[in-house]
């Protein structure tokens, strides 16, 4: 860990004006993921603002029905909230999938979504790593790639994104909410906020140079049953080698998203048309394009047979 | 005492407190908070920096240089240790390994150099600062790769090879055969508590309170390594929090923390961060096994072979997969073979069951598919080929000295030595009846609970019985309480317990009144933990102690001590009844004594069995496999305390399953590390792998093994146990998995279509 100063902003406005002023500044919530890599210097801020007490812990009803959620809203609380539970359960089983209980009680919202990759070269700084290290090449391309990514992957960089909560919020296209230095403020569409790697895999979202989230928006509910199928190695506290996300109407028309395949929540509309011919046909078109390691091709079995159990279960 | 003759009654057979499942009596130390482990001495160092260690960057090759510059002016760095400034260092006589590496490399992460500064925050800091230049040379990091230039080497329980009649032959005439290979990969001890030291200097006397579980064998290592007498270094390891054998031998945190505290002039702690504990420290290593066995049409085994490869830096050790199956089942044509690749990857060495774990994993598919070609129930075809005296060359009983250990010649044939005491049948008997067995579909595949594909497994338990010299020292307070000193160790075991236990028993007082203190160079020198022979031989030692003691007592008192009975506080023969602790009226009484072995294990072979019974479901989607219930019986000697005795064996049952179906030390062959070195990646069960565990033990003694008629048992629970999963897992889906560990991606494509 590099020494830093520390700051406990007020408001949003001032945390954002904060960050753009002070060169190397990061916000810090949880502290759950920031602070790990704190320690092996893998981020390396000079400046910390804490986001704790700008009140954007709550959970409110929207005039179109839907929720708008606090970027400081503890994962716990989300999952347990009433209305998560009933109206976007797909989100609440998403949230306790994750981690572990004394995780989620720490870890929010904000810094849910912005949580960094697990690849292992990533968190080894002996390792090359075009993420940490931009140039300095990708560890895990010819290594160990068990778990990354099977879709949307680049030369430069096949790590996953390793957040449950974004693949539910990616299905129920949430919308992110921020501030930026100079007051304004924008709503970025889920599907945009995450990026692929291309050649900048050190670029992972939309968000400007000292932009804050202040919350994330669901829209108005979407009724149909919902399902958060993890697919792991061990029963409990372990990253996804493969989500799958869905939400399935009487009709068997829906929607599906994935974690563990790609460097974003994966999803791919045109794909769900194909729902009520199955799940062959689904993954087909939600991993055209896919190009597997040898050591990851699993996964494409994995998705595929996991959305036929989803369905199958669906259907009842 | 010299204990050379099988053991007839004696007071630990009363069994009023041994044998009695009582509490931890550490427990509540542990429980508040108040057993202080190594790194958290403040009480008896309060003014120690911090040290840390920093790891090399490559795996082989050399240091061209290291600029300390920038750490060295850091804020609050106090020292910084190097190869270059450190003195002569010797390597100790137990590592592989050096454990201040530079400018030779020989490992990913061996330690090239020790920051001392006031904060850990500051040292941790300073030691990233370290702007180190290497050479790099390729190095071998394929087990795979390395397997036809690997060339035989002696394990720890025995030679490297053996034969016993004409096993080729045999196998070639057998009707029903099995030629299949098996891999196990790398594993990490993945103990909760890091390696961990810290250091003071008195003048030229170092103290070192540690994490280790071999309190004489560290004090000569600490002393060889830094070229001193051992008569000047003192070793403190009361509390241990976990080790598996990765504490068996002195690590880089206790010699650099030695040397930090000698250039800063200050005691100083260090502990390993746990991607060094990983890359760092030892590991059980990969192992490639070839196993061959032929039968008679009804299932008789006529030929056996075993062949292990595994790796290790140059002068290392192999794993010693096939020593189980020099003794396991019967069959009179047989052989094994040991083959030792040299790589580049951090050393390897012993976690927990060296050998029969990984030998085990392997052996045990293997009868399980060779009951299925033979269409035979899997505890029908063992039972039918049980044995009850060795079939091939047995282990040899560890040597007296241990700083020996690794000087033990191969041992002369034991063909034909009876086991001193073998239920194995008995262990599979009883599990079957406990565990539901006659229900089990034969066929793979059959069994289905909503998503779930259902299959149950079986495997043999297996583990030596090891003697090894223990001394104790024990004391009559004038108060009557009892006070033990032994250097052995509670690696989470329950030593403090079992020694209590056994010393309440001989003085005839209740536990309560017995204080236990372990972990101490200045104490006697105890068999230690480690190999499943902590239990019987540092008891074995409080026994002897007491036997001398209550001979002290009983003359002081005016009794003959044949004739003297201890028992409620009290000395006792014919009408005559004096309170113990009239006898320390005048001062104390002390004795110390060992016990010391004849050759009773050389004239029986010591082992403990038990039979592993696990039920699995598997995803019929998704391939995830989840254990739903395990039972282990086992036969282990007497049961010291059946409830730390039964937390032992559910803990390595735990770990079994670990081993069948998550644990693995990625290698990247092309850099040559462990890529998987955190507890985020490197995954071990938590509770919601574990559901449901039930054990037996059965009632055993065994007056070959001590007087306390007692053997190892925390290691047994670990054999077999990943072999019961991969079976479970095979009658589950019909598919069988060769290679741990056995994850989905191993089954998906071979299981049927969904929905
Ligand atoms: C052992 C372990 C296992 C885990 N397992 C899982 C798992 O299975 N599934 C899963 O989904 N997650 C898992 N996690 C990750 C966990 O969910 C994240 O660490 C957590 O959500 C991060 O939230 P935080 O509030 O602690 O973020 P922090 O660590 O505080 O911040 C993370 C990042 O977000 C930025 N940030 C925080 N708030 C804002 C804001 N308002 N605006 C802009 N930027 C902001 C910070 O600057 C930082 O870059 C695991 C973590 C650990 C340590
Ligand atoms: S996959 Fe991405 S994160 Fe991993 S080593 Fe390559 S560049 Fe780095």
């Amino acid at each position: 860990m590099k020494p830093f100063t520390y700051e406990r902003a007020n408001s949003p406005a001032q945390a954002a004006a904060s960050a753009s002023r002070v060169d190397g500044a990061k916000f810090v919530a949880g502290g759950t993921n920031l602070l790990d890599l704190m320690k092996l210097q893998i981020e390396t801020p000079k400046h910390l603002i804490d986001v704790n007490g700008l009140g954007l812990d709550k959970i409110e009803e929207t005039a179109e029905g839907g929720l708008r959620i606090g970027a400081l809203v503890r994962n716990t609380d989300l999952a347990s909230d009433k209305r998560v539970r009933k109206d976007f359960a797909v989100l609440s089983r998403a949230l306790v999938a994750g981690a572990n209980g004394q995780l989620r009680n720490q870890a929010t919202t904000a810094g849910n979504l912005l949580q960094r990759t697990r690849c292992p070269y990533f968190y080894d700084t002996n390792q090359p790593c075009n993420k940490r290290q931009p140039g300095s090449g990708c560890g895990a391309l010819q290594g160990f790639n068990r778990s990354h990514a099977i879709v949307g992957a680049s030369d430069a960089c096949i790590a996953v994104h390793p957040s449950d909560m974004a693949v539910a919020m990616r299905l129920l296209d949430a919308k992110v909410e921020t501030v930026r230095a100079d007051g304004a403020v924008r709503s970025i569409p889920i599907a945009d906020f995450h990026r692929l790697p291309g050649d900048t895999p050190q670029v992972e979202t939309a968000l400007g140079a000292g932009e804050l989230i202040t919350s994330v928006t669901l829209p108005k509910p979407l009724g149909g049953a919902h399902f958060y199928r993890k697919v792991r190695d061990r029963a409990s506290f372990a990253f996804a080698l493969v989500s799958v996300a869905a939400v399935v109407q009487r009709d068997g028309s829906g929607r599906v998203a994935l974690g563990g395949v790609a460097h974003k929540p994966w999803r791919v509309e045109a794909a769900e048309q194909k729902m009520p011919q199955g799940a062959k046909a689904v993954t087909a078109e939600l991993l055209a394009g896919a190009k597997p390691t040898e050591q990851n091709a699993f996964k494409v079995a994995v998705v595929e047979r996991t959305l036929g159990a989803v369905l199958a279960e669906a259907k009842g | 005492m010299k204990f050379d003759a099988p053991a007839t009654t004696n007071p630990i057979d009363q069994l009023k407190v041994v044998g009695q499942p009582v509490d931890r009596i550490d427990g509540p130390l542990k429980t508040t908070g108040t057993a202080r482990y190594a790194y958290e001495r403040h009480d008896a160092v309060p003014n120690a920096a911090y040290g840390y260690v920093v790891g090399s960057a490559i795996a082989k090759g050399r240091i061209k240089s290291i600029d300390v510059a920038a750490a060295k002016a850091a804020l609050g760095v106090l020292a910084i240790v190097t190869a270059e400034n450190a003195g002569k260092l010797e390597k100790g006589r137990l590592n592989t390994a050096k454990l201040l590496g530079g400018p030779e490399i020989q490992h990913y992460h061996q330690a090239i150099a020790v920051v001392v500064a006031e904060t850990f925050e500051q040292a941790r800091d300073a030691g990233q600062m370290l702007r180190v230049d290497y050479d790099r040379e390729q190095g071998s990091f394929d087990l795979r790769g390395g397997m036809d230039t690997a060339k035989p080497a002696g394990i720890t329980a025995g030679p490297p090879d053996t034969a016993v009649g004409n096993f080729g032959s045999a196998f070639a005439a057998a009707p029903v055969q099995l030629d299949e290979t098996y891999t196990t990969p790398d594993e990490s001890h993945a103990m909760m508590e890091p390696h961990a030291s810290t250091a003071a200097w008195d003048g030229d006397k170092l103290t070192i309170w540690t994490s280790n579980q071999m309190i004489a064998w560290g004090v000569g290592e600490v002393a060889k390594t830094l070229n001193m007498p051992k008569e000047n270094v003192r070793l403190i390891s009361p509390f241990v929090g976990g080790g598996f054998g990765a504490k068996l031998f002195v690590r880089s945190d206790a010699i650099l923390a030695a040397l930090g505290a000698r250039a800063a002039g200050r005691p100083v702690k260090v502990t390993l961060q746990r991607a060094l504990v990983i890359n760092n420290t030892t590991h059980r290593p990969a192992t490639i096994q070839r196993i061959r066995i032929g039968t008679t049409r009804d299932g008789k085994i006529t030929a056996v072979g075993h062949e292990s490869w595994s790796g290790d830096l140059t002068g290392g050790k192999p794993d010693g997969a096939v020593s189980q199956t020099r003794m396991l089942y019967a069959g009179a044509d047989r052989m094994t073979a040991t083959r030792l690749a040299a790589l580049d990857l951090p050393e390897s060495n012993a976690m927990r069951a060296p050998g029969e774990a990984t030998g085990m994993m392997a052996l045990e598919i293997a009868m399980d598919e060779m009951a299925e070609r033979l269409g035979m129930d899997p505890i029908e075809f063992r039972i039918l080929n049980d044995t009850q005296v060795v079939p091939d060359v047995a282990s040899k009983p560890p040597s007296q000295d241990p700083q020996a250990i690794n000087n033990r010649e191969a041992q002369s044939p034991s063909k034909d030595k009876p086991f001193s005491q073998r239920q194995l049948v008995q262990c599979f008997r009883t599990g079957a009846e406990r565990f539901g067995w006659d229900k089990r579909i034969a066929q793979p595949g059959q069994v289905r609970d909503g998503r779930w594909l259902v299959g149950i497994g079986v495997a043999s338990a297996f583990r030596n019985n090891q003697l090894t010299k223990s001394a104790a020292r024990v004391r009559l307070e004038t108060d009557g309480t009892v006070t033990v000193e032994t250097d052995m160790t509670d690696i989470g075991t329950g030593s403090y317990t079992i020694i209590g236990q056994t010393a309440a028993e001989m003085m005839g007082v209740p536990l309560q009144k017995v204080a236990v203190r372990l972990g101490d160079s200045s104490f006697p020198i105890s068999s230690g933990s480690g190999g499943q022979w902590g239990g019987n031989n540092s008891t074995a030692g409080v026994y002897a102690a007491c036997v001398k003691l209550r001979e002290m007592v009983a003359q002081k008192l005016g009794f003959n001590s044949a004739e003297a009975a201890f028992s409620d506080g009290e000395v006792r023969a014919g009408n005559r009844a004096v309170p113990l602790a009239d006898a320390a009226r005048d001062g104390s009484l002390s004795a110390e004594d060992a016990i010391e072995y004849g050759d009773l294990d050389k004239k029986f072979q010591q082992s403990t069995f038990g039979a592993h019974f696990v039920e699995v479901v598997v995803d019929a989607a998704t391939a995830e496999i989840r254990v739903r219930r395990m039972l282990a019986v086992c036969a282990a000697g007497r049961i010291l305390n059946p409830k730390t005795a039964r937390s032992q064996v559910i803990g390595a049952m735990t770990m079994g399953v670990g081993a069948a179906l998550m644990e693995e030390l990625v290698v990247d062959k092309r850099v040559g590390f462990f890529v998987n070195h955190d507890l985020a990646s490197y995954e071990v069960p938590v509770h919601a792998d574990i559901p449901h565990q039930d054990m037996i033990f059965l009632d055993e003694t065994d007056p070959m093994s001590s007087p306390m008629k007692a053997k190892g048992v925390a290691e047994l629970g670990i054999c077999g146990v990943a072999a019961a999963v991969a079976n479970a897992v095979y009658n589950a889906t019909g598919v069988r998995v060769r290679d741990y560990p056995v994850t989905l991606d191993k089954l998906i494509a071979k299981l049927p279509a969904v929905g």
